[in-house]
């Protein structure tokens, strides 16, 4: 079947802070396959981006302490030290961000901020200036030759974020981490880029973790999905089957809180108070205070991820025992 | 709309507006003094009715304005009157000074910033590690002696004690290494500090995460993209910082007996030689503005941000 | 009662900061030795002992002597005086003039405080030594000059500090009930606005002291300041740098005690600014 790219095996994430520490990330498991768009949805604070970048080892601070595994094509990229992740960076695993204007250099122009991935490669300087040329036609900017030479500050939010996705896919990496890549834009350029990177994906065979908030997004594009919540991942699995029966209470919450028909403000408007802060390790489930369903267990022990499928995880202890 | 040769024209047309208010201050200085300037000008043994025949020749009978327009012409012209004190030309006074002042400035400047940035750039890359907290509390520590007080200890050691440097003098390139090297010392720590915090700042700034993500070796991250950003705001910063190294000369130039131009503006300060007083402080001032100046126009050209907020119109 | 333990919580939370103890124990060292000078200086700070001139520290004389035979521990002693003056006659001067100009823009605005605003700009793009050189040329020579002069330059910053406070106060609820008692503007300014700023202000003299001390030391070093023979760091340190091939210790000393002053002037500061005006610390 398919061929295994990116696995992250038990991964945690804690921060140091002041007084202990606070969980980002716990315990996730993912596999992500060739050419696959894995998405992980979650409210914002969720550690969705933690996980991101921490694959690419561009976890800020140094503040953190990290567990498990991300095995990338059978290698353990925490193992890694600094020249391999170099090497890694960009050329295997590209990542866009959700701010496109913070996220390019404000000194130079677009052109020349793409070719400086390019010219990582040891190809010379036309040759660079040529395949940037040929990348911004592929992310349908208009006017490209001219815009190279723009300031991004010059350029629309959409015009950005195409800059971007031509800057991590110039060195043809096998996996694009998408980072809320479409929160800070409007719905009609959402769609154009969204456009953009199915029919890249299609023509690099490209695998995409797409990181979102927005379940529209997810329905359009993704294969798999996994749901986040307060640092874990609470149900996974192949998008038809979390669409059609979501498992865990969570998730069904958050597909109720839709507005079916349209995509914007897929924001969590309906669930009653916000993501916890975890600072302990206690057992119970983290979502139990916010869960209509709560009963007390969930507040005394952790649940299991339960396999529901092949492809399918929850982790509820309410799986299968009461009808909501 | 407005381009950036506009902004330049405007911003060069408020320092001229600036040096104008400044030369006429300036210029007032003499007659801010107590007693009639022409006590200042002339021999405390000449008498009263010379006084007033020299101050006629002199113009001081004249309206103020005039007598401004008048001073100004001739500055323009290259002619800061003469020196009570020197009797002769200020201009040719300051001429023979200057070389001391710019030497002494020059080397200073390129040392602290030779020193300062990178140590700043290494003390924001290695936060809170020992490296930083060293080297941030000892530049706090250099900042808060005074700066004669450091030149002196520094004569006490590598002079009366070490015996290898020469404590007073001008004759020689080393008799500018202890003056540099206070100099440096005691100005360096504000601008280790300001490369610090800038570079702090834009090491949190997404494009650098862009820059790693891209896959670019941290050197090349830290360079091209991290020190060239926070360049912008420490270029302006350090022009701004250059009237003050030359207000510090005074006093170097005091320590080490330097015949500067802080030593002409100090020694004629305390025998009320006016012309050469008021020459020395038009000079400091106008080389503030221009200072000022440059340093708005520098961050134009380095930062394309500014230019467009300037083409945009929004200024 | 009740505010016996409120003082008692105070009085805890000042022992608490490490560098306002600390400052405050040198300040209050520095005050006894001014105050005390008479007693425990061992000589009159300006007796001079002509056969005993450029006498190296000894029993006799701990700091040595200088030039002219005088004690250096005397006029270092002594010095603390001139310090403390300078401090307290420098301080008041900035903080009046700051904090009524600053009352005043804030309060009226308009031309007047674009004026300030003017002032506060050039005061900052010209160097303080070179402003505060232009007005001693104009005052002459002295330390009371001196210190008029570094006031006349270094009271922007208080100024500043107190527009703006007063501008956030200006049209908070307690001014608006003063305006609607008809009290007068004076009374509102004084009555209502400052003493709102008075736990910013004190913190605001502390940080600034040691700039004032060192700047108005400064002058006196250029010999624009205190003249011969008065004690003073500045004027001694000057003196002993004239001497300094034959006598080190002469601007040694003078210079220890100013550090440690404005050492003790700036930890007080910090401590200060973080116990009353927390604020100010992200400023």
């Amino acid at each position: 079947m398919s061929e295994e790219l990116l696995r992250l095996d038990h991964l945690s994430i804690d921060y140091k802070v002041k007084d202990g520490y606070l969980s980002a990330v716990n315990d996730i498991n993912c596999v992500i396959n060739k050419g696959e768009v894995f998405a992980i949805v979650g409210e914002s604070g969720c550690g969705k981006s933690t996980v991101a970048h921490s694959i690419m080892n561009l976890l800020p601070g140094g503040n953190e302490e990290i567990s498990g595994k991300i095995i990338f094509k059978g290698k353990n990229l925490r193992e890694c030290n600094q020249k391999e992740m170099e090497a890694i960076r960009g050329k295997e695993i590209g990542m866009i961000f959700q701010n496109p204007l913070d996220s390019l250099n404000p000194v130079y122009t677009v052109g020349s901020q793409t070719a400086e991935a390019i010219l990582l490669d040891k190809v010379d300087k036309t040759e660079a200036w040529n395949r940037v040329l040929k990348l911004f036609r592929d992310v349908k900017m208009p006017d490209a030759e001219e815009r190279m030479k723009s300031f991004p500050h010059e350029l629309s939010g959409g015009m950005r974020q195409r800059v971007m996705i031509a800057m991590m896919l110039s060195r043809n990496p096998e996996l694009l981490i998408a980072d809320e890549p479409t929160t800070a834009l409007d719905v009609t350029i959402e769609a154009q880029i969204l456009d953009i990177l199915i029919q890249l994906k299609e023509q690099f065979n490209t695998a995409i973790m797409l990181i979102t908030h927005n379940f529209g997004l997810v329905a359009e594009i993704a294969d798999k999905i996994g749901i986040m919540y307060a640092g874990e991942m609470v149900e996974s699995g192949d998008v038809f089957e979390i669409f059609e029966n979501p498992k865990h209470p969570y998730t069904k919450l958050l597909m109720q809180a839709l507005p079916s028909g349209t995509k914007k403000d897929g924001r969590l408007q309906t669930i009653e108070g916000s993501v916890p802060r975890i600072t302990e390790k206690k057992p119970g489930c983290r979502f139990a205070n916010r869960c209509p369903y709560a009963k007390d267990i969930c507040f005394n022990e952790t649940p299991e991820a339960v396999d529901i499928s092949e492809t399918h995880f929850c982790r509820c202890h309410m799986l299968g025992k009461e009808e909501f | 709309m407005i381009t950036i040769k506009d902004y330049i024209i405007k911003r060069i047309l408020l320092g001229v507006l600036l040096v104008i208010v400044v030369s006429f201050l300036t210029f007032c200085l003499m007659y801010m003094m107590p007693g009639d300037p022409i006590d200042i000008i002339v021999d405390r043994k000449v008498s009263v009715e010379r006084k007033a025949e020299m101050a006629h020749e002199l113009g001081y009978d004249r309206p103020l304005i005039t007598q401004y327009f008048d001073w100004t012409n001739k500055i323009l012209h290259g002619d800061f009157g003469n020196s009570v004190r020197y009797k002769s030309k200020v201009t040719d006074l300051m001429l023979a000074r200057i070389p001391y002042s710019l030497k002494l400035c020059g080397w200073s400047m390129l040392w602290e910033l030779l020193l300062a940035i990178p140590l700043g750039l290494l003390c924001a890359v290695y936060k809170d590690k020992f490296f930083d907290r060293f080297t941030v509390n000892f530049s706090l520590f250099l900042t808060a002696i005074p700066s004669f007080w450091l030149g002196a200890l520094f004569i006490i050691a590598f002079g009366v004690k070490l015996k290898i440097l020469p404590i007073s003098g001008y004759a020689t390139a080393a008799h500018f290494i202890l003056p540099i090297a206070t100099t440096v010392l005691g100005g360096m720590g504000a601008t280790l500090r300001v490369t610090r915090s800038e570079v702090l700042d834009v090491l949190n700034e997404k494009y650098v995460t862009t820059a790693y993500a891209k896959g670019l070796p941290k050197k090349v991250v830290l360079v091209k993209h991290v020190l060239r950003n926070a360049l912008i705001l420490i270029t302006t910063l350090v022009f701004m910082s250059i009237p003050w190294l030359i207000s510090g000369a005074v006093i170097i130039e005091k320590i080490f007996g330097l015949p500067g131009m802080g030593n002409l503006l100090l020694n004629s300060i305390i025998v009320q030689d006016m012309p050469v007083v008021q020459a020395v402080l038009l000079l400091i001032t106008i080389l503030t503005v221009i200072c000022n100046l440059l340093s708005d126009i520098i961050m134009g050209i380095l930062d394309p941000r500014i230019r467009l907020s300037l083409s945009g119109g929004d200024n | 009662m009740e505010n016996n333990s409120k003082w008692k919580e105070t009085l805890n939370e000042c022992r608490k900061n490490k560098s306002f103890m600390i400052g405050l124990i040198i300040l209050i060292s520095i005050c006894l030795v001014a105050a005390l000078a008479g007693v425990i200086a061992p000589y009159d700070y300006a007796e001079q002992y002509v056969g005993e001139r450029f006498m190296a520290p000894c029993a006799k004389y701990p700091f040595g002597t200088d030039q002219l035979g005088r004690d250096m521990l005397s006029r270092v002693i002594y010095g603390s005086r001139t310090a403390l003056w300078v401090a307290f006659l420098g301080g008041s001067l900035e903080l009046i003039i700051g904090v009524v100009v600053g009352l005043l823009c804030g309060f009226f605005g308009k031309w007047v405080d674009k004026v300030l605003l003017f002032m506060t700009d050039v005061t900052w793009c010209i160097p303080g030594t070179i402003l505060a050189l232009a007005v001693v040329t104009i005052l002459g020579k002295g330390l009371t000059n001196s210190i008029i002069a570094i006031s006349l330059v270094a009271w922007a910053s208080y100024a500043r500090t107190v527009r703006a406070k007063t501008l956030s106060l200006r049209n908070m609820a307690f001014v608006e009930t003063g305006k609607a008692f008809g009290e007068s503007n004076v009374a509102l300014m004084f009555r209502y606005i400052l003493p709102n700023i008075v736990p910013s202000l004190i913190v605001l003299v502390s940080l600034n002291l040691p700039g004032t001390i060192m700047s108005t030391t400064t002058l006196s070093f250029l010999g624009l300041g205190s003249q011969p023979p008065s004690p003073d760091w500045g004027l001694a340190i000057s003196d002993g740098i004239s001497n300094i091939t034959r006598a080190p210790w002469l601007s040694l000393y003078p210079g220890l005690a100013l550090v440690y002053t404005t050492f003790g002037f700036n930890l007080l500061g910090e401590g200060l600014r973080d116990l009353l005006d927390p604020h100010m610390k992200s400023q």
